[in-house]
């Protein structure tokens, strides 16, 4: 306590005491100021959060009282699926359908690239905006490609925009997308367990019990995530229609996304879209717990290498150059 | 997409079975398909589903400047000239050969036009031992150089594909090596990226929040 505040006291004490209900203390103006300023700050807070309290106007009922994903019962799954169908429906006039693949048990996925083969076209990037139903108004994709300066590995360094024809001569390509850490920072600190690992590896996000924090987005060492500032608009006639529920289905606003291997596609058993769109055939995808997979075969004959192995994030994403 | 001289068969069936594309032993023994094509992953082909390779349609065919009657150019087949001139084992490059060949690209090493070319049959290729290959089985004959790139294509580690990862689910389809590389000028080809995600922080600043 300062003198200040002491001379504060002595010149109120005469005054009746006046208790503010919050604070249970005599009321002086200094007091009834910093309490004002709490009030004020609450009622902030209270904006910000009231989607948390009331109803907003675009969410039903059904959507707002939704479990955790893995609190859903078969029956409940269907509920919500059927829901998630006929909202898309209504609102986009596109019928799709939204299935949940499980993981299949005893694999475990491996992806690699080829930095010699990868020459920076960026079809991997079109071919992700289609396939997982991003937002078209920012050309939105889990994959960024850094054009880096030959004998760099720092990816500070990179430069996303450029616009040139490629390969450039003294530079090289590195997509970035999704690591799949088996240690993921972004797990650990999401507040809601929204995100988790799955049994194949698989980093998901359910979009509808997270709230859009983005703890994880900052917790990524690989600018990973992406956040739906927007509603995403896609033209109804280029909806991809086979949607997972964990995967490709359209984002709602203010909710958290990114890659996830394209699981309503792998977990069936085939390739991701980035792998079949690239040109240069510089992706390697496949089941790490198989000894003849193709990315088994990668790890084994190549000399692969980690993004930022220091961190200790253990990515199930590779990179390696011909030798 | 890239174009080539030589056409493929983008239709190739998950039946094709293109494994085997050394003929010659495979059938007449009864083996299973020559390894050199085979690929790591079809260990059990019981169970699993075929990786078929795209094949080129068959020897390129050489526009003559003619139409027919119905307007059509009129192609004519290698042989259909080559069949009557002596072969020339010193032709390397586009500027020492005469007619339909002089605006080609040649930039393969040093190798000579009948390194590849058949000169006992210009509708087929050959492979160093001077054994004839058709044009459809040529990946055999890149493979003669290309070695360490053949071996990754083996296992998935060089050229392009679609399909499924897991052949117990399904087939899967790879690209031949002419499907990207022109046998001519083998070098991959510059690009032109034409998908820019527009990342947030790359956007001016917006004033309506
Ligand atoms: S790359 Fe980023 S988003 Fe993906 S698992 Fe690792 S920390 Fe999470
Ligand atoms: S943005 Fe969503 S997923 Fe990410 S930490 Fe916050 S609640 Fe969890």
């Amino acid at each position: 306590m300062t003198a200040d505040d002491n001379a504060d006291l002595h010149q109120s004490s005469p005054e009746p005491s006046r208790l503010l209900p919050i604070l249970n203390q005599p009321a002086t103006r200094r007091t009834a100021l910093k309490a004002a300023g709490a009030a004020l700050g609450l009622a902030a807070f209270g904006k910000a959060v009231s989607p948390l309290w009331s109803i907003p106007e675009n969410v039903s009922v059904d959507e707002f009282l939704q479990q955790h994903y893995k609190e859903l019962s078969d029956t409940d799954k269907q509920k919500v699926f059927a829901r998630l169908e006929s909202e898309t429906q209504q609102k986009l006039g596109v019928e799709i359908t939204i299935s949940d693949p499980p993981p299949i048990p005893g694999v475990r996925y491996g992806y690699a690239i080829n930095l010699s083969k990868c020459n920076g076209n960026g079809a991997c990037m079109e071919a992700c905006n289609k396939e997982n139903n991003h937002h078209r108004g920012v050309q939105q994709s889990y994959i960024r490609v850094l054009e880096l300066p030959k004998g760099t590995m720092d990816m500070e360094a990179g430069n996303t925009t450029y616009d040139h024809t490629v390969p450039q001569d003294d530079k090289y390509y590195m997509p970035v997308q999704c690591q799949q850490c088996d240690n993921p920072p972004c797990v650990t600190v999401c507040p809601v367990e929204a995100t988790w690992k799955e049994e194949d590896g698989i980093v998901v996000v359910d979009y509808n019990w997270c709230i859009g924090c983005r703890y994880c987005e900052a917790a990524c060492p690989y600018h990973a995530r992406r956040f739906n500032w927007e509603e995403p608009e896609i033209p109804s006639d280029e909806i991809n229609p086979d949607q997972g529920y964990l995967s490709n289905r359209v984002r709602p606003q203010g909710t958290m996304e990114k890659c996830h291997f394209c699981l309503h596609r792998t977990r069936e058993g085939r390739l991701p879209a980035c792998l079949e769109a690239c040109p240069t055939g510089a992706r390697v995808f496949g089941d790490l717990n198989d000894p003849e997979s193709n990315i088994n075969w990668v790890l084994q004959n190549k000399r692969v290498f980690v993004l930022k192995e220091e961190l200790g994030t253990q990515p199930s994403f590779f990179y390696f150059f011909d030798s | 997409m890239i174009c080539l001289a030589i056409a493929c068969d983008d239709s190739a069936s998950p039946e094709t079975e293109t494994k085997n594309a050394s003929k010659a032993s495979a059938n007449e023994t009864g083996e299973q398909p020559a390894p050199l094509l085979a690929t790591g992953e079809s260990q059990n082909p019981a169970t699993r589903f075929a990786v078929s390779i795209r094949k080129p349609l068959g020897p390129p065919k050489v526009s003559t400047g003619l139409q027919d009657m119905h307007g059509n150019l009129v192609l004519a087949a290698c042989s259909t000239c080559h069949t009557t001139r002596p072969p020339n084992h010193q032709n390397k490059l586009a500027k020492d050969l005469d007619e339909f060949h002089s605006e080609m690209q040649f930039s393969h090493g040093t190798i000579s036009c009948l390194s590849c070319h058949n000169e006992r049959d210009y509708d087929a290729l050959k492979l160093a031992d001077g054994s004839r290959v058709e044009y459809a089985d040529v990946m055999l004959l890149c493979a003669q150089c290309h070695g360490p790139q053949m071996t990754a294509y083996q296992h998935g580690a060089h050229g392009g594909m679609t399909g499924y990862w897991d052949l117990a689910r399904g087939p899967q389809i790879k690209n031949n090596c002419i499907d990207c590389h022109d046998p001519h000028a083998p070098k991959f080809p510059s690009m032109q990226p034409t998908f820019k995600p527009q990342d947030r922080f790359l956007d001016p600043p917006r004033t309506d929040h």
